[in-house]
């Protein structure tokens, strides 16, 4: 037994080189699972629409209409990521959308009224992070109360909705850069920021390694890593991208309405889930889940292109979750089995 | 007395008695019964038929929750249930028949036995996360019920359906005891039998449960199915209700409020032990409530922020670390002699 042992611990070579290889890798397989099926998606609606499908307006579309979900996608890959789950930020994003506009026809200048309402977000975020960490209530539980909290002020703030008259706020989904037929809204490149600076986050500061480090492990600590506030931060961050979420639905459909987003904490779930991030913790890429949301958005625009009903988009979604699910199952079981 | 405020029963109906003295004093009306055309009337009565699907849902939930799983695809499996039963009904030639009627619900409820069975299928046969398996369903089954009904909401002016949900029998709502049925048949089969016992096992160590020769594929899968089972019956009642198949409405937020209840009532998330006293306790608590904030003169649509506070308060009573607080408060000397029931329940690692 020994010999085996020092066998294996004295080789620092190729073959354990490999294997490390292969479970990074392993890890990255669903992300390209991902990218595959949105790149036959594409293929099947060409070919299926009869080259109506890929034209540089439907593609800078599909951005413009998934604004929201990808600001929300990727608040929700930091939670994923550490092992958690939020359930309220549809919620978050009726009730700071709602907010927004009340504000804003109240007279209140955008310059206080878009802080403000991020702050909101980012307080049910504290609410369920602190939950979390110090009451040990699971993320379940303690996104649900958020949930509700959220939910309930949204119809505090209003009853019905609200139109929005505020010009700038207004030219913000309003304003298009073009390039040729190619064009894109400030909401739109707003996400995309986001997008960014969360995977820097993530893959390149101390706080993303340590947000993968307690979804590998809740111990983590032990580690000397800062556990307790990496696990309240990324609710608070699943907060704001929450404000920032319901600042651009305002914006694109012109008025609050407190009953947004119900049941988009799924949609977003779905598309985090799709883009290659496991649900156990320890392993994703907010880049995944971009692409998550665009194999979500994509579904819905060819479903809408054919015509067929809008209940078919829940069951095509429903199936691609089980067949994701299934590939991560595997591929999580087999890179546990290598290491 | 220590006795007394040990059980752990005891918060959940404290909490349960303070919210009714609350409401007799704030509007004296609710506590009174009046009798007419041999039906009991009152604001009670209407808490006992209206908690009628959410504590068949519930009583599912604690089950799962118990095998350490969930089961969010409910209001789902609801919503198809409903849609089963009305397209039958509304397709039939006499509506009123009963045997029509009869026909439907036992056909609506198979149904979502078989939405069950998958729900266990994924999650005690291929070991996908329950949170997720029943996500899938979750997500589909709303469409499934859409397609049932061709995205119309189906109505029907059935009697012998109607009956389900707002007819009497001996004084008291049907419905009512639809769920007190529903309660003992559950009751009996896990406590009169080792099933409960079993069921305790595998939620609180799935391997060492196993390992002891527990069937807990068997049991898991046997939750799901259940509960499968007891919310068509919640949808066929919903159904009744409303007399419309509603694909989107239906069960909407139910599996929140069912989770809600199963907590309220003392039942760990992190599966073990569970009571299903405790729930029928929690579904109480909960419907009490929300007859509360109507009285208030809260807009139904402003209710949650109630339940966001009753959540908040209820998982901060029961975590270890109050827990943990509050001794360190007590001193040192009592902090060995006083076991906590509720870290018990919740800290099995």
């Amino acid at each position: 037994m020994t010999v085996v042992e020092n066998a294996v611990e004295t080789r620092p070579t190729s073959s354990e080189r490999y294997q490390t290889f292969m479970s990074r890798r392993a890890s990255l397989l669903p992300t390209l699972a991902a990218v595959a099926i949105l790149i036959l998606l594409f293929i099947g609606a060409e070919i299926l629409l009869r080259g109506d499908f890929i034209t540089p307006r439907n593609i800078s579309a599909l951005l413009l209409d998934n604004t929201y979900l990808l600001l929300l996608a990727v608040g929700s890959t930091f939670v994923i990521v550490t092992g958690g789950i939020d359930l309220s930020v549809g919620s978050v994003m009726a009730f700071t959308g709602i907010w927004l506009a009340k504000l804003l026809e109240a007279g209140t200048s955008l310059a206080i009224a878009v802080p403000a309402i991020l702050v909101g977000g980012a307080l049910v975020g504290l609410l369920i992070g602190v939950l979390v960490q110090y009451f040990g209530v699971q993320p379940f539980i303690a996104s649900l109360a958020g949930l509700f909290l959220a939910r309930g002020l949204a119809f505090v703030v209003s009853l019905s909705s609200i139109r929005v008259e505020n010009q700038a706020l207004l030219s913000l989904q309003s304003t298009r850069f073009r390039f040729g037929d190619w064009y894109i809204t400030p909401t739109g490149i707003m996400a995309l920021v986001v997008v960014l600076i969360g995977a820097y986050v993530m893959q390149y500061t101390r706080f993303g390694r340590t947000t993968y480090a307690i979804g590998g492990n809740p111990q983590a600590s032990l580690m000397g890593l800062k556990v307790a506030r990496a696990t309240v931060s990324v609710y608070v961050i699943s907060g704001i991208c929450g404000g920032l979420a319901g600042l651009v639905l305002t914006a694109y459909s012109g008025a609050g309405y407190p009953r947004n987003g119900i049941g988009t904490e799924l949609d977003v779930i779905a598309a985090v889930v799709i883009g290659g991030t496991v649900l156990t913790g320890g392993r994703g890429y907010v880049l995944g889940s971009m692409i998550g949301v665009f194999v979500y958005g994509t579904i819905k625009t060819i479903i809408s292109f054919m015509g067929a009903e809008q209940s078919w988009m829940q069951i095509v979604i429903g199936a691609l979750l089980l067949v994701f699910i299934l590939v991560q199952r595997a591929i999580v079981a087999r890179s546990d089995r290598r290491s | 007395m220590r006795k007394v405020a040990r059980h752990r029963l005891f918060w959940p109906v404290t909490a349960l008695i303070i919210l009714m003295v609350i409401n007799t004093i704030a509007r004296p009306r609710f506590a009174s019964i009046t009798v007419q055309d041999d039906r009991l009337y009152g604001a009670l009565i209407d808490i006992l038929r209206q908690s009628a699907p959410l504590m068949l849902v519930s009583l599912g939930m604690t089950v799962v929750i118990a095998t350490r799983g969930i089961d969010l695809s409910v209001g789902a499996v609801m919503a198809v249930s409903g849609a089963v039963a009305l397209t039958i009904i509304d397709n039939s030639a006499d509506a009123n028949s009963t045997t029509t009627v009869l026909v439907a619900v036992t056909v609506a409820v198979l149904a979502s036995l078989i939405l069950g069975v998958w729900n266990g299928f994924l999650v005690s046969v291929l070991g996908i996360q329950p949170i997720i398996a029943t996500l899938v369903l979750m997500l589909a089954g709303r469409g499934v019920a859409l397609l049932i009904t061709d995205g119309f909401i189906t109505t029907v002016n059935s009697r012998p359906f109607a009956f389900i949900s707002t007819g009497y029998l001996l004084l008291l709502p049907f419905a009512f005891f639809i769920w007190v049925a529903a309660v003992a048949v559950v009751a009996l089969i896990e406590r009169r039998t080792a099933l409960g016992v079993l069921t305790e096992a595998v939620g609180i160590n799935p391997e060492a449960s196993r390992l002891a020769g527990v069937r807990f594929r068997s049991i898991i899968w046997g939750g799901y199915a259940a509960t499968g089972l007891l919310s068509g019956i919640a949808g066929i009642i919903y159904a009744s209700n409303i007399r419309a198949a509603d694909a989107n409405a239906a069960g909407q937020f139910i599996e929140l409020y069912a989770i809600l209840a199963v907590v309220l009532g003392g039942t760990s998330l992190m599966g073990g032990k569970f009571s299903i006293a405790g729930t029928v306790v929690g579904v109480l608590i909960i419907q009490t409530l929300e007859s509360s904030i109507l009285f208030l003169g809260v807009p139904p649509a402003q209710s949650p922020v109630f339940f966001a506070l009753v959540v908040v308060v209820v998982v901060v009573i029961q975590s270890p670390a109050l827990h943990r607080f509050v001794r360190r408060l007590g001193g040192p000397g009592r902090s060995r002699r006083i076991s906590d029931p509720d870290v018990e329940v919740g800290a099995t690692p």
